[in-house]
């Protein structure tokens, strides 16, 4: 019967919106249904700061056609009374993966990698594929649909989520009783990119962060090169590109880095992305307002750590636990600060989590009317829809919610989800709430009844006097049954229809015996939830956010003080030399003074008495800081930039702090002949990674040689090139086209804006410096005679462990070395890596620096210039300034730091020892006057560190306590980085 | 002056060729050092000492100013140091010559309890770096296998030799376990951030570790028609004439491995690594266990831990009461000519510089059981010494100009320092 009248109704409302005008019809007669419905007596938020108490809400044809508080009705109108109720805009979600089919991991990924495309007339690169429509592949999913309208969805913005470039979106009513002539609303609503590679295709390129900016990047030059017709050959991803560039641009970035990375990627091109984040944002707020992008927020909040076994809590970070701690807060902070987001339900685990997280973010703060905002007018706004969705305005779709009051109300029921004018049920809107106390007459004798729970879901507690019985209860359509077994273990049944104008209860009940006869329940007291109110509303205890926010972060962030170090020996890596018992004053960022007897003014005084003050160490090979090393899908990279991948936040960059170190080159890595340029910072511990790169940075690329690039240690077998000879040949063709490309530039004919070529420009033009990764003698000798056939001089040799060899040559060359001090026999290629090579460099007149390439030895650069002292008998003084002016040098800083000098920049260290000496301890490190690591701060540092530590665990213990989710304690994947790592 | 010293220098040893430095002769004659500030390795120090070895044995220790008769060639060693040839326990020193090239690598054998393969039948003794191990102080080592959950059975060597054989101080001295990991990298998630999770199955590897050892056992106790090579191999465990190296640094893996182990039969136990093991030292003090820390040029292993704690851990051992080794068993070969300076770095973290200096001799030797003829300067014992213009366990200061290995003159030339001396004579030459 049921099944029946289903069929009648699904056939009914599919007539009345199936009635397209110009359909023949054959299975009856045309007909149309021009009544209106209207909600009468209900609170109607037309908009979340537009709500009219007891309002009506007028609809036709699945269109509002007034929503106000005197409502003129016609006469053909049914009329349904939802007094009490309130009525709102149903919700949309701009970052789904509706109706569209899961991409699925391309077969296998060899080590030998691919470099070739897939693909013909289209882009070069597989990843990038504007040409995609989410409409080919769309299948409405109707039990999707209906679990997203229980939700409180009425419409959904879909896109195939894979690759680099994605193609455009759909965006699509959740109306499961139209056709897609009724729900499919644009079938090109936006376009959308992410900084992630297509699992479906296996081109090699990009395999880094870096690499993908530069290919964003790369993409729309060439887009704005094929628009002005300078491509005769057909490129659809292109046109896809021209066609779909007015829409609205959306970009995953899903965390607060890539969210300022995909900004700046847009700025450039003149493109206002908004931005799909990631839930940190509150730690950068300020920067993240500064975009003035519109954002995308996933309420994918972690839950608790389960930290019950202490052996594993100790796996956990501090960071890890901030971020669950203060995670529910980021709406609130975003909102406090005035950027506008719409809220998706990407990354829930399901609508449920969705919508505990969205209670929990209100709870932490968010104000209702932001909450709903962000799930109506600002997607809706987005999306440049506003008229049509995301409101009750005239003219908007009929896409609304009744619920029993405050949407975001955890008690609230949602009774129904229309979508375009199309009823779905949620939860009864007629059912009766019983809930209450009761006493509860059967046979004469009086329990007492308790029911309690949702409306709908109800729970009933039975006791014989005070004891507990078993009891079950159901509730349906105002039925009610209801059974519980006495302590003499006999079962009494009862069912009752729930009466609209009695609060009593009373039916059939069947006794032990299967005897019937009738039942009573009268009501003492009514349900309020108040009791469980109070409980929840425990003040939270939320961390002070700290720069970084991870362990070792400061609560404020640190500043430039003035500094007088009193009595010191002083390292001056000048001509100067070492002075003993000298005073070193710091003002402004600057060295101001040194001498004797300095006056403090108002400085702060440090006595130096028997210890040694130094110039910062300069690193000139790290890969500290840094999110991704290499981009290793092509045999040039010249186009990336490791600039777009410091990361502030790595915890070596304090620990080098530890050791000394104030400046550090971040290379690429040697994956490739031509790497990347790379990012030369200050480290400003605490500071975003715009502020820690080098004002008026020097530029720097990373070129490399020998077993890597021709990728020896590994089974890849295809790329080339394979030897050192072509290596070679690789350079010549580099420099070659680069001279070429730029004699077209300057030629003043148009040409194709190619980053790669650009870098390759400015290194033959002495704008950008190499620094060379190498091993042997033969390849070392052989880049200095490509460079000179090509009019220019490499800058710095790194690793240059043969460098001794040809010492005499680098010299005449004017290269400088940045060595290890002690490294060998890790492969072939280092046989004859000698520890004497920094000394018989500088003994041949070459500009020697020693470098690290290793997150742990970088923080002892003072010990490896220690161990020339050993290996070849370099005086201190010479060896000191290999870790500090050398690199400066070679870094072409050394006019602002790397000595102590009058006028450069205070980038200083106070050591407790003589600074080569394996005893010395960095006591203060100090970066343009700014205190950035200081041993007794640390130390303070450690004890709040436990402190907070031990409130976060004691929480989460309480949490899962309570019987909340919690996962498994996870350590941080701490990577390391060298010169090989991808 | 020094230029003049220098070019001397290169002319003679240029001559000296480019294969492994020949081993010294056996000591034939008396010799005296004297005026060294001699670092005994027992934590004590002697200003202007007296050291006299004959016959590859220390003869006499002591001041300078005892008025006894000097033998054979004396040497003037004032203002300089004198120590006793550092120990590096648990290396793959000559069973791996390049890291990248496989044909060179004969660390690691196939097999998860492989007890039975013995290091020292593969142990190259013309190793070039083995060789470079000796101008720093480096004289003996722990050739160790690696991989695996029993990796194999060690041995101890001395680095200048004609071969294995001539090499061994002593045979199969130990069998290296390495303790399953509880927390385990996470490699499902492909492409997202993966991190360290529990290990589901470390209970099942425990259980896989403790089968073996009863069965190891229980074979010993009989007398079986088919010989099991892995069981054979461990039956040194049970008489106390192996030890057993156990690498664990969590607090707990520590816990569970040394309470396996004492719960079945195993005589000696050693840990290796130990990077939690200061919380737990009490435990490890009632469980009588020696410690071969980790080296100190380590990074922390957690993000919050105290930046130091590499550095200073070994002293919070030390300081406990614990018997103390230092090894950089996780370090590539070639870095175990550093062994003094991770020493030195915990003189920086307020450890005593003798004491320190312990780690890596008597301390080594002791756990190592060798420490009736090395690891100290005392009378008796092997004349396996160096002489070092300075302060050995600082790098600016370890300057060796002599090396004794059982008395016998070693070399202190290497590969490296022939390319040194012919590329300084090339540049010298051609100016």
């Amino acid at each position: 019967m049921k099944t029946r009248l289903l069929v009648l109704t699904m056939l009914w409302c599919s007539s009345f919106l199936l009635a397209q005008d110009y359909f023949p019809k054959n299975d009856g007669v045309k007909s149309k249904n021009n009544n209106y419905t209207a909600f009468t007596n209900a609170k109607i938020y037309v908009t979340p700061n537009q709500v009219i108490e007891n309002g009506t809400l007028l609809i036709q044809n699945g269109k509002v056609v007034q929503a106000g508080k005197s409502v003129t009705i016609p006469k053909n109108t049914v009329t349904i009374d939802v007094s009490g109720k309130s009525i709102y805009p149903s919700f949309i979600d701009i970052y789904s993966d509706f109706g569209i089919k899961k991409p699925e991991r391309a077969p296998g990924r060899g080590r030998t990698a691919e470099y070739e495309p897939t693909r013909e007339g289209f882009y070069w690169n597989d990843h990038i594929m504007p040409e995609t429509n989410a409409i080919a592949t769309y299948k409405f999913d109707a039990k999707k649909a209906k679990e997203l309208r229980e939700a409180g969805f009425g419409i959904v913005n879909t896109h195939l989520q894979d690759g680099i470039a994605r193609g455009t979106g759909i965006l699509i009513a959740l109306n499961s009783e139209g056709t897609d002539a009724n729900r499919v609303l644009d079938d090109k609503s936006a376009q959308y990119f992410s900084f992630n590679r297509s699992i479906t295709k296996k081109q090699a390129y990009p395999t880094s962060l870096m690499g993908t900016t530069a290919l964003l990047r790369q993409m729309y030059n060439d887009m704005d090169w094929y628009a002005k017709g300078n491509i005769d050959t057909k490129d659809r991803s292109l046109e896809a590109l021209i066609a779909n560039k007015n829409l609205p641009q959306i970009i995953e970035a899903k965390d607060k880095f890539k969210d300022l990375l995909a900004d700046k990627i847009g700025d450039a091109n003149g493109i206002q992305y908004t931005i799909l984040a990631g839930g940190d944002e509150y730690e950068s707020i300020t920067e993240i307002k500064a975009t003035n992008a519109k954002y995308i927020l996933p309420l994918n909040f972690p839950v608790a750590f389960d930290v019950s076994n202490p052996y594993q809590a100790g796996y956990v970070s501090l960071d890890n636990m901030r971020h669950w701690n203060l995670a529910p807060s980021n709406p609130k902070v975003l909102s406090e600060n005035g950027v506008q987001y719409a809220i998706t339900l990407y990354d829930s685990k399901s609508t449920k989590t969705f919508k505990e997280n969205l209670l929990k973010a209100i709870t932490y703060g968010l104000s209702k009317t932001k909450a709903l905002e962000a799930l109506t007018t600002i997607p809706a706004q987005i999306l440049g829809k506003s008229s049509q969705i995301g409101s009750l305005k005239s003219g908007s779709y009929a896409n609304f919610l009744i619920a029993s009051g405050d949407i975001f109300d955890k008690n609230t029921t949602l009774y129904e989800n229309w979508v375009q004018g199309q009823k779905s049920v949620v939860n009864d809107i007629n059912l009766k709430d019983i809930r209450g106390d009761y006493d509860l007459i059967v046979a004469n004798k009086t329990f007492k009844l308790n029911i309690a729970g949702q409306t709908s879901k109800p729970k009933a507690t039975i006791k014989e006097d005070t004891i507990k019985l078993d009891s079950k209860i159901k509730y349906v359509n105002n039925w009610l049954d209801l059974s519980f077994s006495t302590k003499n273990d006999e079962l009494y049944r009862m069912t009752s229809l729930a009466s609209n104008s009695s609060d009593e209860l009373s039916g059939r009940l069947i006794l032990p015996t299967g005897e019937e006869t009738s039942f009573k329940a009268i009501k003492t007291k009514s349900f309020s939830e108040k009791e469980k109110k109070e409980k929840e509303k425990e003040a939270l205890t939320l961390m002070p956010i700290h720069y970084p926010n991870i362990g070792y972060g400061s609560a404020t962030k640190p500043k430039q003080e003035t500094i007088l170090f009193k009595n010191a020996t002083v390292w001056t890596s000048e001509d100067d030399g070492i002075l003993k018992n000298t005073d070193l004053l710091i003002k402004n960022g600057k060295i101001s003074k040194i001498g004797k007897d300095l006056s403090a003014g108002g400085a702060k005084v440090i006595d130096a008495t028997g210890k040694h003050v130094t110039a910062g160490v300069i690193d000139e090979h790290s890969h500290i800081g840094l999110y991704s090393v290499n981009e290793a899908g092509q045999n040039s990279s010249a186009e990336v930039t490791m600039e777009d991948a410091v990361n502030s936040e790595d915890m070596n960059i304090y620990r080098n702090l530890g050791g000394g170190v104030t400046t550090s080159q971040l290379l690429h890595g040697s994956a490739n002949p031509i790497g990347g340029r790379s990012a030369i910072i200050k480290l400003k511990w605490g500071e975003t990674a715009d502020k820690m790169i080098y004002s008026n940075s020097p530029k720097f690329i990373k070129f490399a040689l020998g077993e890597n690039v021709k990728q020896s240690n590994w089974g890849s077998f295809s790329r080339f090139p394979q030897t050192r000879m072509g290596v070679e040949q690789v350079y010549m063709n580099y420099f070659q086209r680069g001279k070429e490309y730029d004699e077209l530039k300057k030629s003043g004919k148009p040409y194709r804006y190619d980053e790669e070529m650009e870098v390759i420009a400015q290194i033959l033009n002495g704008e950008v410096f190499i620094s060379c990764h190498s091993y042997v003698q033969s390849e070392i000798n052989m880049l200095m005679k490509v460079a000179e056939k090509f009019n220019f001089k490499i800058n710095t040799f790194t690793h240059i462990l043969e460098g001794y060899k040809v010492a005499d040559k680098m010299a005449e060359h004017g290269v400088g070395g940045s060595t290890f001090s002690d490294w060998w026999a890790y492969k072939y290629e280092v046989n004859d890596a000698i520890p004497y090579n920094a000394a018989i460099m500088h003994s041949q007149g070459v500009t020697v620096a020693i470098n690290s390439d290793d997150r742990e030895m970088s923080r002892r650069l003072n010990q490896e210039a220690g161990k020339i002292v050993k290996y070849g008998d370099v005086s201190e003084e010479e060896a000191w300034k290999m870790v500090t002016i050398n690199p400066a040098k070679l870094l072409h800083l050394d006019d602002r730091t790397g000595s102590l000098k009058v006028g450069k920049d205070a980038d200083v260290v106070l050591w407790t020892d003589h600074p080569l000496s394996v005893y010395a301890k960095a006591e203060k490190t100090i970066i343009d006057g700014t205190i950035y690591f200081d041993i007794e701060k640390d130390k303070q540092q450690r004890k709040l560190i436990q402190e907070e530590r031990n409130i976060l665990i004691n929480m989460m213990l309480k949490e899962k306590e309570s019987g909340k989710p919690t996962q498994k304690p996870r350590k941080k994947l701490n990577k390391e980085f060298h010169c090989d790592s991808l | 002056m020094k230029k003049i010293l220098y070019t001397l220098l290169i002319f003679s040893c240029i001559s000296v060729g480019f294969a492994q430095q020949t081993p010294a002769k056996k000591q034939t004659e008396a010799i005296t050092i004297e005026g060294a500030t001699a670092h005994l390795g027992n934590g004590k120090i002697i200003e202007n000492s007296l050291v006299i070895f004959e016959g590859g044995k220390i003869t006499y220790v002591g001041s300078a100013n005892m008025k006894i008769a000097r033998k054979g060639t004396v040497i003037n060693a004032n203002d300089k140091h004198i120590y006793p040839g550092f120990i590096a326990p648990a290396k793959s020193l000559g069973l791996v010559e390049v890291n990248a090239v496989r044909a060179s690598d004969d660390q690691d054998e196939i097999g998860d309890m492989i007890p039975h393969i013995r290091s020292i039948i593969a142990y190259n003794a013309e190793s070039k770096v083995v060789e470079s191990m000796r101008p720093n102080g480096v004289l003996l080592a722990q050739v160790t296998p690696k991989g695996g959950r029993i990796s194999g059975t060690s041995s101890i060597v001395q680095f200048d030799a004609w071969n294995w054989e001539d090499a061994i101080v002593k045979e199969d001295d130990g069998i290296h376990m390495h303790w399953p990991n509880y927390f385990k990298q996470d490699r499902r998630s492909f492409g997202v951030d993966s991190g360290f999770k529990p290990n589901d199955k470390y209970v099942e590897e425990l259980d896989k570790i403790k089968s073996f050892i009863k069965n190891s056992f229980a074979y010993g106790k009989s007398t079986p028609k088919e010989m099991n090579l892995a069981f054979k191999a461990m039956q040194g465990l049970f008489d106390g004439s192996k030890k057993l190296y156990i690498y664990a640094n969590g607090e707990k893996e520590i816990i569970d491995a040394i309470t396996l182990a004492k719960e079945n039969n195993i005589k000696e136990v050693v840990l290796v690594g130990g990077y939690e093991a200061h919380k737990i030292t009490d435990f490890l003090k009632k469980n009588d266990i020696a410690i071969l820390v980790n080296f100190t040029h380590t990074l922390p292993e957690f993000e919050d831990d105290d930046y130091d704690l590499p550095y200073k851990n070994p002293k919070l051992l030390v300081d406990a009461g614990l018997l103390v080794g230092l090894q950089n068993a996780s370090a590539s070969n070639f870095q175990t000519r550093n062994l003094p300076f991770y020493a030195g770095q915990i003189v920086g973290q307020g450890l005593d510089k003798e004491i320190a200096l312990q780690l890596i001799t008597s301390n080594n030797a002791k756990i190592l059981g060798i420490d009736a003829d090395y690891g100290t300067l005392e009378v008796g014992k092997s004349a396996t010494l160096f002489i070092s213009e300075g302060d050995a366990l600082d790098m600016r200061t370890n300057i060796l100009s002599k090396a004794y290995i059982d008395g016998r003159d070693i070399s202190l030339e290497t590969h490296q320092t022939e390319l040194w001396k012919r590329y300084m004579n090339k540049y010298e030459e051609t100016k």
